[in-house]
């Protein structure tokens, strides 16, 4: 039994007063990263830090993805991305239960829309099969309407898919930050990496991190800076690959919504492209997307007439009704696509270097396995990681649509009535809730932030009836 | 204090909540909520309770600091304290951060509060939900999504509730009564408003009034200008603008008021499973504000977003006698009679149907919305026809603009067959 290690700490501001070296510093806080990190941090005999560019985690890609926590059944067989995907959606599922993120084993059904797509259904099951996920079946025209009555006509059948789970994006990265915090690592944010520089030091050589808060030292890096990883690569003169981002836009609809779809309703992938789909959230909401377009611009997170013109032509297809309800809200992520079909995790043990490229939209699922996977690449390079502990369990908040909320719960208004005050309705946030995200081992930096701990101003009013005040309880944190 | 499972067939959901029951109950403590307590209250109805989710009472006008509420000079802030207190005062218990989170059944609620979860049941249940001003999404408005995106409600929460800074220039978007509104708190917050912009080809307010906002107070106004992109991560540093002509321009501003363009806040309504109305998106009432359920009425800017407070207040008051009549007669079963339908260029009537069961109240109003704006000059003519007989016709004068409604006469009522088809109200040029 270990004694409970010291809690890192949490930085923002300020110069990165840090003389000694760090065992190994983890670029990049978004799903990946924070992964890494929760997994360095269960061995206690190395110190860790995660670095983080932006001013919290889970502000990059992983912040706006299509929330689902994948099988992996559509993967190409064998390769590293099917692996870690299969074993993630695993791992992640376990991970979930344990800490309260939010999941919702909705199932998944692949559309066929026309004859070509309907044909390329048993192959979609057989590379499932391929996959080691032996669960998918292809259901019939009038079994797939009896399943989705409000699925636009036309449709001709479908890869019904029951694995496939939905689950809240913001709370997974925040729950690894967190527990990784908890066990010791530092988390170092608004620390854009500039450049490394690699010294002989006493002993033993290590990596020097420039960041816009000052320099940083660490035995080994780990490069998950997701969009970025092609330029901190580059940094430590690596040329293995080039990000290209690709731009998924989203919309979500308002809750009356989610009486009309009871899947993720996937398309068939076509030589076209992967096309769009339409899914639940696990806040009870529908989502439609991705678009997918190929930039050159990493910071081309807004949305366009022509994307939303595009999702509005596709919704009105799948789901009719659906273009009806009123909009939530709409946001764009980029993936960061390489020029390969596959993860690029690759290590160096002579340079203590560990580069993590190329995860894109299957991150989410996988992330547990890639956490794993690049531990293990660590040791065998080299790193003396000792026996590993097991964290002590954390438990996120309750923001699922199906789990029982603070505002439903009798006992937790009776021990504190803060969590009988509804300040955001529209997602029926407590001001109890708040007061434990902006008081949280990894507090919000922004109001963005502090919607993704808490649901607060996500909801159908954007802050008309609690911005103002959601803000007078921010700024009061703050001061 | 009775705990327990109240209700039927919700046993689980129940579990935990005080089980209560009352004579009438109020959601939403704004100027037709408090107003239909006030009255219902002082008429010796029983228990009158009013639920209101915010932390004061009164609704909107809590945050309008400007006059025009009942008289010119009477503002929001006392408009809002004094229909709060004459509900106290007939009798009525207001409670706030009191949230309604559910209709199980009809006339019952589920309620979240400090005190914790209660299910209450009413004999009459009254919705006065209000309404909201759609956001910056909801109107699909492209580009990036920085801070400084704000709509007249929070803006004015932000500036006269909470004292917050704002920002230093802001575009306005709308031209509705509220966008003026706005452009008063942004002044008087200290913001200058670079451009206040519409789609439209002309404001929709009276030219008075807009002339007034334009040269007074140097606020340039673009007409039939859209708003394409928004700029800037972080903080909001401009947007991008198309003109009639296709030209393209970037104004830079730091703040961005989506004005108007009000819905119904009907959320809770549709929940319930009450009938809704297609064309305003609030639930379907008769010309006694009652829905398509027993003993549950529906009042004030659910059915019309959005109109004055003082139409909202009116029309609790007209609600609560028919509240009264129901606590009198409450066995007897409803019965509606005809719809109304619109055509274009109108976009929805309301109330949407007429009662079978009550006698024809013939003093009843009627508001109709323009789906587009309507000219000033030429005169249109508002024609009332059900099964193609012409119950009633009326001039309409003055310009119709999308933002508020136009109130017609409902003298024809008596006239019209309650067992006959739906009554159509059309508006067409008047021929010369």
């Amino acid at each position: 039994m270990n004694a409970p290690a010291a809690e890192g700490r949490v930085t923002r501001y300020g110069p990165l007063q840090d003389s000694a070296a760090y065992d190994v510093v983890v670029i990049g806080a978004g799903v990946v990263g924070a992964g890494i990190a929760r997994e360095l941090a269960r061995h206690r005999r190395v110190r860790v830090a995660l670095v983080e560019a932006s001013h919290d985690v889970g502000d990059g890609t992983s912040k706006a993805n299509t929330a689902i926590l994948h099988t992996g059944f559509d993967a190409t067989p064998g390769t590293l991305e099917a692996r870690l995907v299969r074993e993630g959606h695993a791992l992640l599922g376990a991970y979930a239960a344990e800490c309260g993120i939010p999941v919702e084993p909705v199932g998944a059904l692949l559309v066929a829309w026309d004859e070509d797509q309907l044909a390329a259904l048993p192959g979609l099951a057989a590379k499932a099969a391929r996959n080691g996920y032996e669960a998918a079946r292809v259901v019939d025209a009038d079994a797939l309407y009896a399943r989705e009555p409000h699925l636009g006509p036309g449709a001709l059948g479908a890869l019904a898919v029951p694995d496939e789970s939905i689950i809240c994006p913001f709370t997974t990265p925040l729950a690894y930050a967190t527990q990784a915090v908890r066990a010791g690592v530092d988390l170092h944010l608004n620390s854009r990496l500039q450049h490394v520089t690699w010294a002989e030091g006493e002993g033993v050589g290590g990596h020097t991190l420039h960041t816009e808060r000052g320099p940083l030292h660490a035995r080994w890096l780990v490069n998950a800076a997701g969009l970025h990883a092609d330029t901190v690569d580059r940094m430590l003169g690596r040329t293995t690959f080039t990000v290209t981002p690709r731009r998924g836009q989203l919309v979500v609809f308002d809750k009356p919504a989610r009486a009309l779809v009871h899947h993720i309703l996937l398309p068939v992938p076509t030589a076209l492209g992967k096309g769009v789909l339409v899914a639940p959230t696990v806040f009870g909401n529908v989502l439609l997307g991705p678009t997918a377009e190929d930039l050159h611009d990493k910071t081309a997170t807004h949305s366009t007439e022509q994307g939303l013109s595009a999702l509005h032509t596709q919704g009105a297809r799948i789901l009719p009704e659906l273009l009806e309800e009123e909009v939530t809200t709409v946001y764009a992520g980029l993936r960061a696509a390489t020029e390969e079909d596959d993860y690029r995790i690759d290590s160096w043990a002579e340079q203590r270097y560990v580069t993590v490229g190329g995860i894109r939209s299957t991150g989410l699922t996988a992330s547990l396995a890639i956490a794993a996977h690049v531990t293990g690449l660590l040791a065998e390079a080299g790193l003396d990681l000792g026996t590993p502990t097991s964290l002590p369990p954390v438990r996120m908040p309750s923001l699922g649509e199906r789990t029982q909320r603070p505002y439903q719960d009798p006992g937790r208004i009776a021990a504190d009535p803060d969590y009988g005050r509804i300040v955001c309705h529209c997602e029926r946030v407590t001001l109890g809730e708040i007061r434990d995200a902006l008081g949280s081992t990894v507090p919000p930096a922004s109001l963005e932030g502090l919607r993704r701990r808490t649901r607060a101003r996500g909801g159908r009013c954007q802050g008309f009836h609690c911005g103002a005040a959601l803000r007078d309880l921010f700024d009061g944190e703050l001061s | 204090m009775v705990n327990g499972t109240g209700g039927t067939g919700e046993a689980g959901r129940a579990l935990g909540r005080r089980v209560r029951e009352v004579d009438v109950l109020i959601v939403g403590a704004g100027p037709a909520g408090l107003t239909a307590a006030e009255h219902l209250a002082a008429a010796d109805c029983g228990t009158v309770e009013v639920l209101e989710r915010e932390q004061q009472a009164g609704g909107v006008p809590r945050h309008c600091h400007h006059g025009g509420f009942g008289t010119p000079w009477t503002s929001g802030p006392r408009f809002a304290a004094a229909r709060s207190r004459a509900a106290t005062d007939a009798g009525a218990v207001v409670r706030t951060s009191t949230t309604v989170t559910g209709i199980p059944e009809a006339r019952t609620v589920d309620v979240t509060g400090p005190d914790g979860l209660e299910r209450i049941t009413a004999r009459a249940l009254v919705l006065a939900t209000g309404a909201r001003e759609r956001p910056r999404a909801a109107r699909l408005v492209p580009g990036t999504r920085p801070a400084g995106i704000l709509t007249t409600g929070e803006l004015q929460q932000a500036v006269h509730l909470y004292g917050q800074y704002v920002g230093r220039r802001a575009v306005v978007v709308g031209t509705e009564p509220v966008a003026y509104a706005a452009l008063d708190t942004l002044r008087r917050a200290g913001v200058t408003v670079v451009a206040q912009l519409t789609d439209l080809d002309r404001p929709q307010i009276p030219p008075l009034r807009a002339a007034d906002a334009r040269l007074r107070r140097t606020v340039p106004l673009l007409t039939r200008t859209t708003l394409t992109e928004v700029l800037g991560r972080g903080r909001l540093t401009g947007v991008r603008l198309r003109h009639a002509d296709g030209r393209t321009t970037q104004v830079p501003c730091d703040t961005l008021v989506f004005t108007g363009d009000f819905v119904p806040e009907a959320e809770l309504a549709r929940g319930a499973g009450l009938r809704m109305d297609r064309a305003t998106r609030g639930p379907l009432v008769d010309t006694a504000f009652r829905t398509d359920v027993p003993g549950v009425f529906a009042v004030g800017n659910v059915l019309h977003a959005a109109e004055t407070a003082a139409t909202a207040a009116a029309e609790g008051h007209t609600a609560a006698a028919a509240v009264r009549r129901l606590l009198a007669h409450e066995d007897r079963p409803h019965a509606f009679g005809p719809q109304l339908a619109v055509a274009p260029p109108l976009r929805w009537i309301t109330p949407g149907r007429l009662p079978r069961d009550l006698p024809a109240d013939d003093t009843q109003r009627f508001l109709v919305r323009a789906a587009e704006p309507l000219p000033a000059r030429g005169g249109a003519t508002l024609t009332v026809t059900q099964d193609g007989r012409t119950l009633h016709s009326e001039r309409v004068r003055g310009p119709l603009r999308t933002g508020n409604s136009r109130e017609i006469s409902g003298s024809w009522v008596r006239d019209a067959a309650l067992d006959g088809g739906p009554i159509h109200v059309t508006l067409a040029a008047t021929r010369r």
